[in-house]
């Protein structure tokens, strides 16, 4: 066979492929060597890459390679390096009080870089990318602040939660006044309609504000205060303003009374670093300047 | 490609490549076989080309030294721009995002700068194409001028055309291997030096100079310099005219623009056919016959850079370098015949010359008025966007999410990310306000107001600030959304910019 391919073309003197096809004939050009030497050098190369890096499968693992290099370990050392690299800034942050990083233009910068990172991994679930909270879960751009929004109070609530089990957690239940038959249901519905009209918001036709008021002042004073103002001791909600953190609805504050509320949120020290509290402490308190 | 094979013909054939002897002996008779019958295969052959002196030589050589100057030694040129600021003329810096060129500074986001000055080249190429053709391949191309520098060494090494192939044809020597080890290393000085001075141009020259040579320098610019030295050495020393007639666009780009005014390099047939030898075209001339000037000396054909010959009218390969009119020119002077046999000239000026018309040079036609006017408008709307460049910019982002928030009291917050860019080289205070609906009031998170009621940020020089602001509307009437606009004033200069945005109400969402 390779001998009837050794017919050579006349004018190229470049062996033809042999065949021919209506009187053509094609070239045989050889590849050149220059490159062909560079595929067999590569070949060669890739031998190696078995030797050195993780390459051949075996039963329960696989060849490890001399270099010692490794996926994961990779990951490790890449992790290792920007921790390398933030480490000054993280440890500034560390050591500063919070109100020093918000004095400070280049440390609230690192600061909330950190904290919208971290804010998106553990808070934002809850409370929303953005801080807009949800029905039961506080909205951190507003004016109102259940445990108080000052740059401490917010520290504080971040470390240790609310009804966390933290031993410096917020505590504070609202009880389940009518599952637990303190009130019947015509008085938490009348108390219903007399929470709604603290805020100016209507009530229904021949609600009994009276009742109502009697009712509040017996059982919700205590925590809510006699106007209803609230209490951040015990995260009682103000009931005479326009937020409402379930909704302001007849329906849903009756829900409330009935069965009582007490949202949770965790206890983030030890959880989180010391450095990442901070950094979402600012943060949060950026979304709305906190309280004044 | 048939022109091409012609052309190779013509010369020499390479010494690996005897099949082409018939093809060459039909040339020389003149017996060229019809086109279908030329191999559409051509193996490259090697070119030697001639040492020349003449006036186009001068410019090339002139050329080369002002391109190459200003390429190796422009990352050298100081400016100064006060402390804390580069005090380099060019200046690409990579790590903090600038780039510097003399009295201009440029941003990531003033990068369609760059847009302006490659639309200005492609003119400027067109134009020079109208008026004489390939010239910027012939001279300015770098392609070209690394190329002519490396044949330069080439000849000083290896000795000019004849000795070098008769060397090379011979059994070589060890002086063969020596001359020829001396040339590649002297090329790969230059290549090398050639990616050195290109590294100079991403970071502080005199620093990294110093950097590289006790070895702490960045890795990226040791990569960098090999890079640029194998690139340098394979295109100026082993590929040469090839980077033209297959690897360029150029050529293709230019064989389409190019029209029957363009100057070109053109053998003027008129006077030089038929070709024959001195003695007997003085022998015909005293009888009052005609006689051609061409004495097919062919030294044309061995100065040329890419192996063409001109004589065939006019060639891809032909870089229009004018390097033929010198040799051709040398040699008329030599017979006393007047020179310009080979000249930049058209094919429209031939023929009028062969009617006994004269010649004429027409540069100022539709396509040069409009290229110059092309150029003249693309120069004056990049001036124009340097000059109203302006060093104070803000952008604001909205929130998305919340769009609005309601306030205990039932005012709506609308939160923003706003960013004070301040371009000029040194720190500025700047006062935010904003105009918006009655009743909106403006608090910059982080930064109280001063006595004065103003929130004053400053912004460090050449930099930018991200601030967190808050808008609040406090009027009782209900909103869906509004116009605002923050401004953000130098507190010094009362320089201001402002940025449009929007206040959203509850009832939006």
């Amino acid at each position: 066979m390779a001998e009837e391919h050794k017919e050579i073309d006349a004018l190229s003197g470049t062996a033809t492929t042999g065949h021919e096809w209506d009187g053509l004939r094609e070239l045989n050009t050889p590849l050149p060597r220059w490159w062909l030497w560079l595929f067999y050098i590569t070949i060669v190369w890739s031998i190696g890459y078995w030797i050195v890096y993780p390459a051949w499968p075996l039963l329960t693992n696989s060849t490890q390679g001399v270099f010692g290099w490794h996926t994961r370990s990779a990951v490790v050392d890449d992790l290792d390096e920007l921790k390398r690299q933030r480490g000054p800034m993280m440890d500034k942050l560390a050591i500063a009080s919070v109100a020093e990083i918000l004095n400070d233009p280049q440390l609230l910068d690192f600061a909330r870089a950190q904290g919208r990172v971290a804010f998106a991994d553990n808070c934002a679930p809850c409370h929303g990318a953005g801080g807009g909270g949800a029905k039961g879960y506080p909205n951190l751009n507003d004016d109102d602040w259940l445990w108080g929004g000052k740059l401490a109070a917010i520290e504080q609530t971040i470390r240790h939660g609310a009804r966390s089990g933290d031993k410096e957690d917020h505590e504070g239940n609202m009880p389940a006044f009518g599952r637990e038959n303190i009130l019947k249901t015509n008085e938490i519905s009348a108390a219903a309609d007399f929470v709604r009209s603290l805020s100016g918001l209507s009530t229904e036709p021949g609600a009994d504000l009276a009742l109502g008021k009697k009712v509040f002042a017996d059982n919700c004073a205590v925590c809510h205060g006699a106007e209803g103002k609230g209490n951040r001791e015990l995260g009682a909600p103000n009931l005479t303003d326009k937020i409402w953190l379930y909704g302001p609805d007849k329906v849903t504050i009756m829900q409330g009374i009935q069965n009582g509320r007490g949202g949770v949120m965790p206890a983030w020290n030890g959880r989180l670093s010391e450095s990442i509290i901070k950094a979402l402490t600012v943060y949060v308190y950026s979304f709305g300047g906190g309280e004044k | 490609m048939t022109a091409q094979v012609r052309t190779m013909s013509l010369d020499r054939p390479a010494p690996g490549a005897p099949v082409l002897a018939h093809l060459v002996a039909e040339a020389e008779i003149g017996k060229m076989p019809p086109d279908d019958d030329i191999p559409l295969y051509a193996p490259r052959r090697e070119i030697y080309p001639q040492s020349v002196y003449g006036r186009f030589r001068n410019i090339k050589w002139a050329v080369l030294v002002v391109t190459l100057a200003i390429y190796y030694l422009l990352p050298f040129v100081r400016w100064d721009r006060g402390p804390n600021a580069p005090s380099q003329a060019v200046l690409i810096d990579f790590p903090n995002r600038r780039f510097y060129f003399f009295f201009i500074e440029i941003w990531p986001q003033e990068i369609y700068y760059i847009t302006g000055l490659l639309i200005l080249a492609a003119i400027v190429l067109f134009l020079m194409n109208a008026v004489a053709g390939r010239v910027w391949c012939g001279y300015l191309c770098p392609q070209t001028v690394w190329t002519d520098l490396f044949f330069a060494i080439e000849r000083l090494v290896e000795g000019d055309r004849r000795e070098h192939m008769q060397r090379d044809v011979r059994k070589w020597t060890i002086e063969t291997y020596a001359r020829k080890g001396l040339k590649h290393f002297l090329w790969l000085m230059v290549a090398w030096w050639t990616g050195g001075a290109w590294v100079l141009y991403f970071a502080d020259a005199p620093m990294l100079v110093k950097e590289l040579a006790i070895g702490q320098a960045p890795f990226v610019a040791y990569a960098w310099i090999g890079i640029l030295t194998i690139t340098t050495y394979s295109l100026a020393g082993h590929m040469r005219e090839q980077v033209c007639l297959y690897m360029c666009p150029w050529p293709r780009i230019q064989a389409a623009l190019t029209d029957e005014f363009a100057l070109n390099v053109t053998y003027r047939y008129d006077r030089g056919e038929p070709r024959m030898a001195v003695a007997k075209a003085q022998e015909l001339r005293a009888r009052g016959e005609p006689a051609g000037d061409c004495t097919n000396c062919k030294q044309c054909v061995r100065v040329c850079p890419t192996g063409v010959d001109i004589r065939n009218g006019a060639d891809l390969g032909c870089i229009q370098c004018g390097l033929c009119i010198d040799a051709c020119n040398a040699m008329m002077t030599k017979i006393g015949r007047a020179t310009g046999l080979i000249a930049y000239d058209t094919d429209i000026n031939i023929k009028r010359r062969q009617e006994g018309k004269p010649g004429f040079v027409k540069l100022m036609r539709g396509r040069t008025l409009l290229y110059m006017g092309l150029i003249v408008v693309t120069g004056a709307i990049m001036v124009y966007a340097l000059a109203a460049r302006h060093d104070l910019a803000l952008a604001v982002i909205h929130d998305r999410n919340p769009l609005a928030v309601l306030l205990k009291d039932g005012s709506v917050r609308n939160g923003y990310t706003l960013r004070i860019i301040n371009k000029r080289l040194q720190e500025r205070d700047f006062a935010l306000s904003i105009r918006g609906p009655t009743g909106t009031e403006l608090e910059i998170i982080g930064t109280p107001p001063r006595s004065d009621g103003r929130s004053v940020i400053s912004v460090g020089q050449d930099q930018t600030r991200e601030i967190r602001a808050v808008v609040t509307h406090r009027g009782l009437d209900p909103l869906t959304m509004a116009p605002i606009t923050f401004y953000a004033t130098d507190t010094a200069s009362g320089e201001r910019t402002a940025e449009d945005d929007h206040f959203h109400g509850l009832e939006t969402h």
